[in-house]
């Protein structure tokens, strides 16, 4: 029998019934939905075909692809064969060459407006995108037929969002993230160096259930993922409130557990659910490992969140209300110094200004600029 | 004469075109080209040194642990730190687990469908499939019942006409040879590694916070802290969590890898007589057992082996690396025949291939992002055979034994390890040996912890930049799962002024040099039988036994490269 459904997938390979609510059930918390909804996502995934999935890989270091690979709920195996149908993957698929080529063409052509894509790695935009050529195509001419004939695009880590490392000074490519490239497609943006699997899985499921892509940021990443910051929610708070701090790689602080800050944590600038999902099946995460934060899942990290290893200004007034969008205007408000906070500002200024004109008086004082346009309304 | 060119080569990592001249249904000649670049390393130039390792560890996500060590070592060399014990053993394991993982991904879910063919399982009698299994093997997980879940789901698959990553491939093409039976049990381990390599991976996280991208690396040692007693930190714990993957380690690899290995390869002898290559192998060993920068005193043995003759080994010197761009899409100022030490490397990229959409590459002219490097003018294969080579050829005790128990199953001399099944089998014998390696260093650790009371992972003294020379510039060698790896690092008042990689893909498929002699990859290929030109399996199956990275392979890293910064924006 064909498997018409996920939840069919699910019962053909000896899931029960009681694993695919726990399934339902954890994913329900991963969106931070209340238990009420459970059934809705249940009855959406028992009755939905599986979807196809294009995975196009530009600019990449497939990190993101591997992050796939580590998924727990559901597993890489029932994800790429049950849960979707993972029909283009370079990495993953059989079939290489013309063969692959064709494979891609026909999907476009056949499933016009009703398949999901995938984008890992930035797109190089520079001399007609010769950085990038696939089957003597350029990435760039590749991406925008998969992306603009797609139900929604998911911009698989910060590459594929906002540039990532290949967009870092001096960009020498014209590396750009997707929504960037293709102003027009419908993106969201799972950033993270590499994205977390589990953010993955839930931003699909939440596509199945509510048949929309989630409320997203300012940098059109999901509030369900990308809605608290680091440091309002990592396991050592307790040790920055108290004036416990890590001072050396390895000292008493260190090993007990004690606050990153002094040792460059970028937590108190960073908005990403890693403290309470974790990665690798919740095994640990860098703080919980020891290594402060480097605010992977923010655009331009690479340039406006080094040195990694140097402390931040002290964060002042910001609360656990606040998200991404409000930092930017408090700070704005408040006009505070140090160079870090003063990076987020003009990127929100970015982002709120016209569409196509240049941000009147705020000259970029960096070495690149987000150019991203504000597409979540 | 049919001219054919393969791109996308799928199941690898990033971005690799083949180009060949197919006659008389064989290879007579090869051309190897990446298509992409990202010229990242260049955003090096003026950053903290020690910040490098995080951005050179996105060059791969696949090999997400190899460029960051490299790193690490190549600025601990410049400023003259030696790392804490405890650390050299978490960067063992930690590396030791990365090649379990990567080698055993790669025999299933990338090479692993160039011998097997998904869609004749369904043919397989389940029942026949598990005696076929306990057979070869005593892994529990072999009965009737289980083979025949797994082939109902592929049936479902085909049945409902979403095949998902199977799709459009050459099932059914006459170089598959495995019987059905055999073609289920490599599906059923296909689906079954995936889930192991899950699991075993979860050592990264505990040691480095998450994989991909483990972030846990330091100049001058690592940052997870040891403690037996406390909760946040690596104790009784988190070694009795790697004891037992490492165990699960051993457990898949000796009785799931090498034994499917050794039934594929029976059905395959015939492609220990194609794909030999260049015959020159390296290696810079790896695994150090002291701490000095650099140690030759390693668990697998440094050394070059020349023109296939094992009963020599010579040292590497590092002085002798050089790389040339006379086929590659960058200009050198001195012309571009010039072959330069990576100290002295010199980035121009210029692109002059064709405007896309293109048929075929320019191959006489510039026809990759790849640089041609080169060991004392010559072209070196890197890899599992290589390390495999030079440590039997060395007399590594445990390295014969297996090397020797497998020629034995086949029925074959070492002349057969020089081939595409050599360089499949080479690697199922490493990952055997590496993996066996992991809990002598867990019990170095305990022991250092627990016993000693050594709960050091960081040099410090030279932490901060102000203890640094005004210059200083230095080397770190690292073998990864794809072979020999370089990095070289100028340092001045603080800052990067030059990096440079070289990197085993970029050893292994380089295009031609200024003298035409063709690359490892390019040479292998030779003779290579091509049944149907429209479908070249065969090729596949020889390009994979390199298990190239190409992410990794372009690298634009002299940080003076003025040319880039001039374009840019435009």
């Amino acid at each position: 029998m064909a498997s018409d459904t996920l939840f069919d997938a699910l019962i053909e390979h000896d899931i029960s019934r009681r694993d695919f609510i726990k399934f339902c059930t954890a994913m329900a918390a991963a969106l931070g939905l209340s238990a009420g909804t459970v059934p809705r996502i249940a009855h959406a995934l028992q009755t939905k075909k599986k979807p196809i999935l294009l995975w196009l890989e530009m600019q990449s270091c497939t990190g993101d692809t591997e992050a796939l690979l580590r998924a727990t709920k559901p597993t890489a195996a029932e994800l790429v064969l049950d849960v979707l149908s993972l029909d283009y993957s370079e990495t993953i698929m059989a079939a290489a060459g013309h063969q692959a080529e064709k494979l891609l063409a026909d999907l476009v052509k056949n499933h016009k407006g009703a398949y999901f894509a995938a984008v890992e790695g930035s797109i190089p935009v520079k001399d007609g995108g010769i950085h990038c050529c696939i089957g003597g195509r350029s990435g760039l001419e590749i991406a925008r037929e998969v992306c603009g004939n797609a139900l929604a695009t998911f911009a698989m880590g910060t590459c594929a969002c906002f540039g990532g490392i290949p967009h870092a000074s001096p960009n020498p490519t014209g590396a750009v993230g997707v929504k960037e490239a293709f102003p027009n497609a419908t993106v969201l943006n799972l950033a993270g160096c590499p994205v977390n699997a589990e953010n993955i899985t839930a931003a699909i499921v939440h596509y199945l259930t509510f048949g929309s892509l989630p409320a997203v940021d300012a940098f059109g990443r999901p509030l369900f993922a990308f809605g608290k910051r680091i440091h309002d929610n990592c396991e050592r708070r307790a040790h920055f409130d108290a004036g416990q701090y890590t001072r050396q790689w390895g000292d008493d602080g260190h090993r007990r557990g004690w606050c990153m800050y002094y040792m460059g944590c970028k937590g108190p600038q960073a908005y990403q659910n890693c403290p309470t999902v974790r990665y690798n099946g919740g095994t640990s995460w860098p703080v919980g490992s020891g290594h402060g934060c480097v605010a992977c899942a923010a655009p331009n990290f690479w340039d406006e969140m080094t040195p990694f290893y140097r402390r931040l200004p002290q964060p002042f007034g910001i609360t656990v209300e606040t998200t991404a969008d409000k930092v930017g205007l408090t700070v704005t408000a408040v006009t505070l110094g140090g160079i870090l906070l003063h990076a987020i500002a003009r990127m929100v200024k970015h982002h709120t200004r016209p569409k196509g004109e240049a941000a009147q008086g705020a000259k970029p004082q960096e070495k690149t600029e987000w150019k991203g346009p504000s597409w979540h309304e | 004469m049919a001219r054919i060119a393969i791109d996308p080569v799928t199941r690898i990592e990033g971005h690799l075109r083949i180009e060949a001249t197919v006659e008389g249904g064989k290879v007579v000649d090869a051309w190897s080209s990446s298509t992409m670049f990202r010229g990242f390393e260049i955003i090096l130039k003026d950053r903290d040194p020690r910040d490098a390792w995080l951005f050179c560890q996105r060059i791969c996500g696949v090999c997400t642990t190899v460029h960051a060590l490299a790193s690490v070592r190549a600025v601990e060399n410049a400023l003259g730190i030696t790392i804490p014990d405890n650390a050299r053993l978490i960067r063992n394991i930690i590396a030791a687990i990365q090649f379990v993982q990567d080698h055993v991904i790669h025999f299933y879910h990338l090479h692993g469908l160039d011998w097997i063919d998904v869609v004749s399982a369904l043919k397989a009698d389940p029942a026949k499939t598990a005696s076929v299994a306990q057979s070869i093997s005593d892994w529990p997980n072999s009965g009737a019942a289980l083979f025949a879940a797994v082939q109902k789901r592929v049936k479902g698959l085909v049945d409902g006409g979403q095949l998902g990553p199977f799709a459009n491939a050459y099932w059914g093409h006459p170089a598959y040879k495995l019987p059905p039976e055999v073609n289920l049990l490599g599906v059923a381990h296909y689906l079954q590694a995936l889930e192991w390599q899950r699991e075993v991976i979860k050592v990264h996280a505990l040691l480095g916070s998450k994989n991909p991208h483990l972030q846990t690396y330091l100049v001058g040692g690592v940052a997870k802290p040891v403690d037996p007693n406390s909760q946040n930190a690596l104790n009784a714990d988190g070694i009795a969590l790697m004891n037992q993957a490492a165990r699960q380690a051993i457990d898949f690899v000796s009785k799931v890898y090498l034994p499917d290995l050794m039934a594929v390869a029976a059905v395959y002898k015939e492609w220990a007589g194609y794909g030999a290559g260049v015959g020159n192998f390296m290696t810079y060993g790896e695994f150090p057992n002291d701490s000095r920068s650099n140690s030759a005193n390693l668990l697998m043995p440094r050394g070059i082996i020349m023109g296939q003759d094992l009963t020599r080994v010579l040292p590497v010197d590092q002085q002798k690396v050089t790389e040339q761009v006379t086929h590659s899409w960058y200009d050198y100022k001195e012309g571009d025949g010039k072959a330069k030490h990576p100290w002295e490397g010199e980035t121009a990229p210029r692109y002059t291939g064709p405007k896309p959409p293109y048929e075929f590459l320019a191959t006489d002219a510039k026809y990759s992002w790849l640089k041609t490097p080169r060991y004392a003018d010559a072209p070196m294969e890197v890899g599992p055979l290589a390390r495999v080579l030079v440590a039997y050829a060395a007399g590594h005790k445990r390295a014969k034994e297996l090397v020797d128990s497998a020629l034995a199953q086949l029925k074959a001399g070492p002349a057969a390890l020089f081939s595409t099944l050599g360089r499949v089998a080479a690697r199922g014998i490493e990952t055997l040996l590496i993996a066996e390696a992991i809990p002598g260093w867990i019990g170095e650790l305990s022991a250092n912890m627990m016993q000693k009371g050594d709960l050091r992972i960081h040099e410090g003294e030279k932490w901060e930049p102000a203890t640094w020379p005004a210059e200083a510039k230095g080397y770190g060698l690292h073998d990864a799962p794809r072979g020999a790896l370089g990095h070289w690092v100028s340092i001045a008042n603080g800052k990067i002024t030059n990096y440079q990689a070289v990197v085993p893909s970029t050893w292994n498929l380089s295009p031609r040099d200024a003298k035409g002699v063709r690359g490892p990859v390019e040479a292998a290929l030779i003779g290579t039988p091509v049944a149907d030109p429209k479908q070249p399996l065969e090729i596949l199956r020889t390009v994979h036994s390199f298990d190239p990275c190409m992410a990794c392979a372009v690298h634009v890293v002299d940080t003076r490269g003025r040319t880039i910064a001039a374009t840019k924006g435009a």
